[in-house]
């Protein structure tokens, strides 16, 4: 039984990632409470830190990215997303306009703005205790970006969900319309950029 | 016999509704007082008018006119709330995001701000089509109760006006041309001005967004009770019409 009103209506495939976020749009998606299993009956979950899967399985309907682009691995990231998805979901200030780690691309008031940031974060910051006096460097880590990228400056993004973090709220009002096929944009009071 | 404001108005429309108006008035003036908002930056009640933002544009008789500025005028058919205008002041929003450094998250403004709350009711939600031009600015910590983050800054000129005008200081003035213009002050840095925390220009009204900052206050009042958390921005104005 279950499995032929499977066959009839297949779960859609979502997948998540994390890039320049702090996690807490992907704790937001819990917030979603309860209604968590009224979502689960929709979806199933391919690649995404909440299944510790590393890689797509299959092609997904849905991807949800948190926060933006620091890195090179995050701009791969980035891209396999929009390429195993048809629909790519911006979740959180960071992945809309940088957020957070986007203050280190000007407003640190520098013509060397990564320079000073990492000057500070690793040499000359006053509670700093390392004893090489370098920058990390090792070739496993992944380069750095010049500045911090929104995801919709690097690949096309469907729809963006805004807050930091946005609440579980308006992340299941929208996830449930668009995979019912009824989304036609946010109520104005759910919109919070903070 | 004349005198009485009731007697000397005449009537316009504005999106097809009657709206009373009275000699001096502008369309915004007469929109505020039928209750009907028209969205707004630069203009703010008790200062002169400027007509610098441009988010007030409506059409009148065909033509875009900036509502702040344009007298009402006896049968005039004003368009206000159109898809092709709000469209155009999401623009105008979205340009004054990307010509600053707006990090919501971390504005103590938040919550509080005309220019964030605009964007709410504009529904400024879709992927960006502008650049961000992360212009480095000034920020001015010097003076002990106020500090200003330029970051944030919209050049809407209400603390120009307001120190000119209401204080009678001039604390506030433009330095530089086009898009490098800024606010600046008379000063070598705030500490060197006599502005003063209980300066009409330096209360929570007169800037619309976090640029100037009271010291030891910000974030008092908790998310779900600031301001924008009660109502989209104009909706004091709107309910004069229920
Ligand atoms: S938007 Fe906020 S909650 Fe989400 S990753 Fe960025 S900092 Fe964290
Ligand atoms: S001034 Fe307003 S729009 Fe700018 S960062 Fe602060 S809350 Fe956001
Ligand atoms: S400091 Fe505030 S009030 Fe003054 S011009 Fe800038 S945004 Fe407007
Ligand atoms: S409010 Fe009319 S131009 Fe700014």
């Amino acid at each position: 039984m279950s499995e032929r009103s499977q066959a009839e209506h297949p779960k859609a495939r979502i997948a998540t990632a994390s890039l320049a976020g702090c996690f807490g749009c992907h704790m937001a998606i819990l917030d979603i409470d309860e209604r968590l299993m009224d979502l689960m009956k929709l979806v199933e979950v391919d690649r995404s830190p909440l299944t510790d899967k590393k890689r797509f399985t299959q092609r997904c309907d849905i991807g949800i990215i948190e926060g933006g682009c620091c890195n090179e691995e995050n701009v791969h990231v980035l891209q396999d997303f929009r390429r195993n998805c048809d629909v790519l979901i911006a979740l959180g200030q960071c992945a809309i306009m940088g957020g957070l780690p986007a203050m280190r691309n000007a407003i640190m008031h520098s013509d060397e703005p990564l320079r000073e940031c990492l000057d500070e974060a690793y040499i000359t910051g006053r509670y700093i205790r390392n004893t090489t006096h370098n920058v990390p460097n090792d070739p496993a880590l992944p380069l750095l970006l010049d500045e911090v990228y929104p995801c919709a400056q690097v690949v096309e993004i469907d729809y963006q969900i805004p807050g930091c973090a946005p609440e579980g709220d308006i992340i299941f009002d929208t996830l449930s319309k668009l995979l019912t096929g009824k989304f036609r944009g946010f109520e104005r009071e759910m919109i919070k950029f903070d | 016999m004349s005198g009485t404001k009731k007697e000397t108005g005449f009537s316009f429309t504005i999106d097809g509704i009657e709206v009373t108006a009275y000699a001096g008035q502008t369309i915004m003036e007469a929109a505020d007082d039928a209750g009907i908002y028209i969205p707004r930056l630069c203009d703010h009640e008790g200062l002169r008018h400027q007509g610098s933002c441009r988010v007030c544009t409506v059409k009148a008789g065909g033509r875009s006119v900036s509502a702040c500025t344009q007298p009402a005028a006896p049968g005039q058919a004003v368009e206000n709330e159109t898809p092709h205008l709000n469209k155009m002041r999401r623009d105008l929003v979205e340009m004054l995001f990307h010509e600053g450094n707006h990090l919501c998250p971390i504005c103590e403004a938040s919550g509080n701000c005309e220019l964030q709350a605009m964007a709410y009711r504009l529904d400024m939600t879709e992927a960006t089509k502008f650049p961000y031009l992360e212009p480095c600015r000034a920020l001015d910590a010097s003076h002990p109760d106020i500090a200003l983050d330029t970051n944030r800054c919209i050049s809407c000129g209400r603390c120009i006006r307001a120190s000119q005008d209401v204080d009678g200081k001039g604390v506030f003035g433009y330095v530089g041309r086009g898009i490098h213009r800024r606010v600046a002050v008379n000063g070598e840095n705030l500490a060197d001005t006599d502005a003063a925390v209980t300066d009409n220009a330096i209360s929570a009204e007169v800037c619309p967004v976090g640029c100037i900052i009271r010291k030891r206050v910000g974030f008092v009042t908790p998310i779900g009770e600031r301001e924008f958390d009660k109502g989209l921005i104009g909706h004091d104005i709107e309910e004069k019409r229920k």
